[in-house]
């Protein structure tokens, strides 16, 4: 594991790039017991993945992942849409997360979370999210929330 | 480490994997623990909030089937949303959650649930969950 911050990395790479900072925070910690990998990126949003695995599942009689999976993916996918759209990392905590979960999550169903950062004020970050199987257009999941910048604020 | 209650064997495997426990009840619903460890954390020495959602998920499953029981009602339940507040940082101790159901209808379940760490009366993070309750 790095024992870089996300800061130094983004300094290092002129700006912050989703795909390096998975490489890690994918790696390390909760991100890393879930094993969150990185699938794409726009201006706006970031979009990570979790495979399905025996260890992750919130209902034994159907092999349903635990709902707080997808929380935990859309948290990081929503955290990371705020830096990527600012194009730096600036330090920030989930305020709040509201989460309607359409169908469950299937098992052997690998859980794919895109978030968008859709407006940023001088210190909340607005978000919203969809978590998917694999095709955007069937959701599994619908969240959004806001962050709050800590430290520095824009502006 | 409190010694489990015998109803951890019934957390799922979700809850096992980040070494959860019931230690008994809180306000007449089960209590849960969950040690602090590197597969919990999110930003150093801090708490992911996703972990500590997932502990109030498994809070409130536990106090919606105690509940039941406790009425005597056979229904079987589905989470429709969730709304989580994170209030406070978590930091590296074990943290508590317990969930009240806040209303038991016949169609749905009203619940929250508070995760706290020092003291019970400073949740560090609390959820408001709603579930769709079935009958055959």
């Amino acid at each position: 594991m790095s024992t870089k911050t996300i800061a130094e990395l983004a300094a290092e790479h002129g700006g912050f790039d989703p795909r390096i900072a998975i490489s890690f925070m994918g790696k390390a910690g909760h991100g890393g017991f879930l094993g969150m990998d990185y699938v794409g990126h726009g201006e706006d949003w970031v979009e990570l993945s979790i495979d399905w695995r025996e260890d992750l599942v919130g209902d034994p009689n159907t092999g349903v992942l635990a709902s707080a999976v997808v929380i935990s993916l859309m948290d990081n996918a929503t955290s990371m849409s705020i830096w990527t759209k600012l194009q730096e990392f600036r330090p920030q905590v989930t305020m709040d997360l509201r989460v309607d979960y359409l169908r469950p999550s299937p098992k052997g169903a690998k859980v794919y979370g895109r978030g968008y950062c859709y407006h940023l004020s001088h210190s909340i970050g607005f978000v919203r999210g969809i978590a998917h199987n694999g095709n955007l257009d069937e959701p599994l999941a619908h969240v959004s929330g806001t962050f709050i910048r800590v430290g520095d604020r824009l502006g | 480490m409190t010694t489990p209650d015998p109803r951890t064997e019934l957390l799922p495997p979700y809850a096992r994997a980040l070494d959860m426990i019931i230690t008994g009840l809180h306000n007449g619903a089960p209590l849960i623990e969950m040690p602090f460890a590197n597969k919990v954390q999110g930003r150093p020495g801090f708490l992911h909030g996703g972990a500590i959602s997932g502990l109030l998920e498994m809070a409130a499953v536990a106090a919606i089937q105690h509940a039941l029981h406790e009425r005597g009602d056979e229904a079987t339940f589905k989470q429709v949303n969730v709304t989580i507040d994170f209030m406070r940082g978590g930091t590296p101790q074990t943290t508590y959650a317990v969930g009240e159901v806040t209303r038991l209808g016949r169609t749905m379940a009203n619940v929250e649930a508070r995760a706290w760490q020092d003291d019970p009366a400073k949740p560090i993070t609390i959820a408001y969950l709603h579930y769709l309750l079935k009958r055959v």
